[in-house]
């Protein structure tokens, strides 16, 4: 009997097969998304009966209406400006600040520990509108930060939380721990979040 | 004479095509292992708003999301055109957050629950009333950290 060789199996068609995997999984790939800005929002607390008094001038209102405009200490203002206006702000130094760099205006906030940025908004603001707003004002922290962080430790504040995520950082965390805590302190993100008002 | 004539073709021969499967092989296996398997079908329009100051969130397992926007056309019919929240696989009322919370953080090892981010994907076009009756919510449900889940971008796209 004469030996059969088996034929050997047509390949031709695997890239076609492969090609609809791989077209199939192009299509349902979505890159999640997995980043965004951080907050901590405040425990529900009963409202004292007499809260601290607060100066007028160490509160920088921020108001956002149903419109996108901008009131910012009652004037009219643009987002691009408002970045600036609240570092200033923060950044004033009236008094007992020995590293602020602002203008020293008497009219201003005393100091970044004192200083309010309060933020508030219509029920009918667009959720886009206030990201916006929330994005400068935590840019305007970081770059208070990122320069005081810069001047006493020689990195970038943004840098310095970065590494302390990283499992790979060979340093001390401890001691990155303090650093950012010594910069928290100095200007701490006193964001305050009004519950949107009802339209009149 | 003819016998010494060699016979010369002229046309190329043909490009093999056998390591095409390979090649095609390799981006798909790169595809396989870069996807991530949505878990919830979205079911509410979610066109992120943008930001550039932006933290990355490190532990996958210890985010809860939190999803709202107005529903998607197939479900507008049924669900109107209001914002919505949407929890998991459905649709949901505000007052069930703080339910969907406490059940998510039991899920968890007890040293990790208060490591718990909520993050919050919500649509560019929400009004700002829905997000802060879920904000409250979050609060009574003692979820503080929470995550302005953003696509990365220059914010004053947001504005028009």
């Amino acid at each position: 009997m004469a030996k059969r060789n088996a034929p050997e199996v047509n390949a031709g068609s695997m890239a076609d097969i492969a090609f609809l995997l791989l077209i199939f999984f192009l299509v349902t790939t979505t890159i999640e998304t997995d980043a965004g800005i951080n907050s901590k929002l405040p425990p529900i607390e009963d409202v004292p009966e007499n809260p601290p008094p607060r100066k007028e001038k160490n509160i920088f209102i921020v108001l956002v209406n149903a419109n996108e405009e901008l009131l910012v200490e009652d004037e009219r203002m643009n987002l691009k400006d408002l970045r600036q206006a609240a570092i200033d702000f923060l950044d004033n130094g009236g008094q007992d600040c020995n590293y602020c760099q602002g203008r020293r205006d008497p009219a201003s906030s005393d100091n970044p520990l004192k200083a309010v940025v309060s933020l508030q908004n219509d029920r009918e603001t667009e959720y886009g509108a206030y990201i916006a707003v929330q994005n400068e004002l935590v840019a305007a922290f970081n770059f208070l930060r990122n320069r005081e962080a810069n001047r006493l430790f020689g990195k970038s504040f943004v840098k310095m939380e970065r590494d302390f995520n990283d499992s790979e950082y060979r340093g001390s965390k401890e001691k990155l721990e303090e650093d950012i805590k010594t910069i928290r302190a100095m200007f701490p993100l006193n964001l305050s979040e009004a519950e949107p008002k009802e339209r009149k | 004479m003819s016998k010494f004539r060699k016979k010369k073709s002229g046309d190329l021969p043909a490009i093999s095509t056998a390591s095409l499967p390979d090649i095609v092989f390799m981006l798909l296996f790169f595809f396989m292992v870069a996807t991530t398997m949505r878990d919830t079908t979205l079911m509410v329009e979610n066109n992120l708003p943008f930001a550039d100051q932006v933290e990355k969130l490190e532990k996958k397992d210890l985010v809860m999301y939190v999803y709202a926007g107005k529903p998607s056309e197939r479900y507008q019919r049924q669900f109107g055109k209001e914002a919505r929240v949407q929890l998991n696989d459905k649709f949901a009322d505000v007052s069930d957050i703080k339910e969907f919370i406490i059940s998510e953080r039991e899920s968890k090892r007890e040293e990790l629950q208060n490591l718990l981010t909520t993050s919050l994907k919500v649509d560019t076009k929400t009004n700002m009333g829905l997000v802060a009756d879920i904000k409250y919510e979050l609060r009574k449900a003692e979820a503080y950290r929470v995550n302005y889940t953003t696509k990365n971008g220059k914010a004053s796209q947001n504005m028009n």
